[in-house]
């Protein structure tokens, strides 16, 4: 594979610019990934490559995606916490690969929460 | 943890936690020296000359959602367990300093792991966090400024998996360059 230049990235950019439309408002969803010691050794960090390819797949730019710290429930780690706008916020529990990819194709996609893997919803 | 490169995470995220907006990340490898060193620098608010001493203490913690504090003592541990030494400095008001040096042939070495995928994740989860991430192998070296990344983009918000999948692979391909004979 060729060296990535600094030129290679202006070309995305303005490739990335124009297929998409920037919508106004801000995110609609925020997924939020626990990565204190707990989270991340349990597997946090392969849980937000799934977010990376899944958020590739789709053409939606109102999901933001952001980090925390340990939320307390180390057992239960890795814990995503899901919120959709006007929503309460869901915090789901050991999350895997798998996991988070239902979780984002069927609760963020479509708004179906995971009852099966939810630790919480957040009143 | 049983990647080198989770370890940079939970230090990352810990500058990030106290306030920082720039995370320096340099890791040195010189199998002639057969040493590889970690150096994690953050621009937050510090920690105070009190708790210093008491940071790699797994009971200590300042956190109130639960009593253990591992992030910092599991990374002291991992250091000494492999010939090296941990080293901790904050001084007042620029910030913490964490280094961390291991032997390289160290039977006890855990891998160093996905180091792209674990810059990308910090950079996805912290767009608003400036890195600074350094790797030097034996006289050879590469450095990827999200700063600079930045500046290109324009505006252009760096955490799209586009813009991601890029800083992936330049690092990636940097990585394999750095290594090559």
């Amino acid at each position: 594979m060729a060296k990535l230049t600094i030129e290679d990235l202006k070309r995305l950019r303005d490739e990335t610019k124009k297929k998409t439309v920037l919508r106004e408002g801000g995110a609609t969803v925020n997924i939020t990934v626990h990565m204190g010691t707990c989270g991340i050794a349990a597997g946090a960090r392969e849980v937000m490559e799934v977010l990376l390819d899944e958020m590739s797949l789709t053409d939606r730019l109102d999901i933001h995606v952001t980090n925390s710290g340990c939320m307390g429930m180390c057992s239960s780690e890795p814990n995503v916490t899901v919120e959709i706008k006007g929503q309460a916020p869901v915090v789901y529990q050991h999350v895997d690969r798998n996991r988070m990819r239902q979780i984002f194709k069927r609760h963020v996609l479509m708004g179906e929460v995971q009852t099966d893997f939810a630790l919480a919803r957040i009143q | 943890m049983r990647e080198i490169s989770l370890h940079i995470i939970d230090i990352a995220e810990n500058g990030i936690a106290a306030d920082a907006d720039l995370i320096t990340i340099r890791i040195s490898e010189s199998p002639a020296e057969n040493l590889l060193k970690i150096h994690v620098k953050d621009n937050g608010r510090g920690i105070p000359g009190e708790m210093i001493e008491k940071v790699t203490d797994p009971f200590f913690t300042t956190r109130k959602t639960r009593r253990v504090g591992l992030g910092l003592s599991l990374f002291k541990e991992a250091a000494e367990r492999c010939g090296g030494e941990f080293g901790i400095t904050s001084p007042e008001g620029t910030g913490t300093e964490i280094s961390a040096s291991f032997m390289l042939d160290h039977i006890d070495l855990a891998p160093m792991g996905d180091l792209a995928g674990s810059i990308t994740c910090l950079v996805m989860g912290n767009p608003g966090v400036d890195f600074v991430y350094t790797h030097e192998y034996n006289e050879r070296s590469f450095t990827i400024d999200t700063r600079e990344i930045k500046r290109e983009l324009d505006g252009f918000p760096v955490n799209t998996p586009e813009v991601l999948r890029f800083i992936t692979d330049m690092i990636r391909t940097s990585l394999k360059e750095l290594k090559e004979i």
